[in-house]
């Protein structure tokens, strides 16, 4: 609970928390630069109050930050009358992640492979590869109301981590 | 806290010291106008000195490519210096690392920059 708390007291100014259950907070944020810096911000509080040390608490807020860019800029075009939807869970084996806009919907299969030599030089298009990179399970769920990326990492010591990463 | 940059003259060659986060918004646009305006000026030969960069996110890793394009395109160098960490990680996760010239010490950084 102690997370939660100082989690959604920080976030609250910028945005609405609908939601703040024992294990699982949620906000509903505005279209804006200020929402990433914060969502980011927040991921970082959310992953340090959960236990993961400094490397893992990097990449869940920067798994989190691009997330929140995709949502913003892609996903909702920075339309004011969009909004991010942004949560965070945690169960007993993982935190778990949702960042949702309220786009056209995102077609995870069209967006090229960063990594490929001909996009290599590119200068867009590595976010969700980062995101991948970071989070131990990424889902993409697109639809015509908006996209959501559900992001989990497994807490380190968990039976079900040590499963997975067997 | 907000990227800030200055920029240095060691042997004909721009040294850019960058400081913060490089991220969408503030942060790359500070490093592709510095970009922009030392190769319109003529400074062709520019040397990014990350040293001081605590941060940097897909948006900052793009500029960092426009920035070594653009100078190549225009007859010049761009080459890094002092990667920190991250920023290390980042790129090679992003096969980057072999892309950019990188150094780790100025003063062969500088001597490293065609005559």
């Amino acid at each position: 609970m102690r997370f939660q708390g100082l989690a959604a007291r920080r976030l609250s100014t910028q945005g609405t928390v609908h939601l703040m259950l024992r294990n699982r907070v949620s906000y509903t944020l505005d279209s804006t630069l200020e929402t990433v810096n914060n969502a980011e911000e927040t991921a970082g509080r959310v992953a340090t109050e959960a236990g993961f040390d400094d490397e893992e608490v990097m990449k869940i807020s920067m798994a989190v930050r691009e997330a929140a860019v995709n949502a913003v800029l892609h996903g909702n075009a920075y339309d004011p009358n969009k909004k991010v939807i942004l949560a965070f869970e945690r169960t007993q084996n993982d935190l778990v992640i949702t960042v949702r806009d309220q786009g056209k919907g995102l077609d995870a299969s069209k967006i090229p492979d960063p990594l490929a030599p001909e996009n290599l030089m590119k200068t867009s298009g590595r976010g969700i590869f980062l995101i991948r990179s970071f989070m131990d399970v990424v889902e993409i769920h697109p639809s015509h109301s908006g996209t959501e990326f559900k992001m989990i990492k497994h807490v380190r010591g968990s039976a079900d981590s040590k499963e997975a990463s067997q | 806290m907000t990227m800030k940059s200055s920029t240095r003259q060691v042997d004909g060659v721009t040294i850019v010291d960058l400081s913060g986060r490089i991220t969408l918004g503030e942060g790359s646009v500070i490093l592709r106008d510095t970009v922009r305006d030392l190769l319109s000026k003529g400074h062709k030969k520019i040397l990014l000195n990350l040293g001081d960069v605590t941060y940097i996110d897909s948006s900052g890793i793009g500029e960092l490519v426009s920035a070594y394009t653009t100078s190549k395109n225009q007859g010049g160098e761009l080459k890094l210096l002092n990667l920190t960490k991250k920023v290390h990680d980042l790129l090679q996760i992003t096969k980057l690392y072999t892309v950019f010239d990188v150094k780790d010490d100025e003063a062969n950084a500088v001597k490293a920059f065609n005559k």
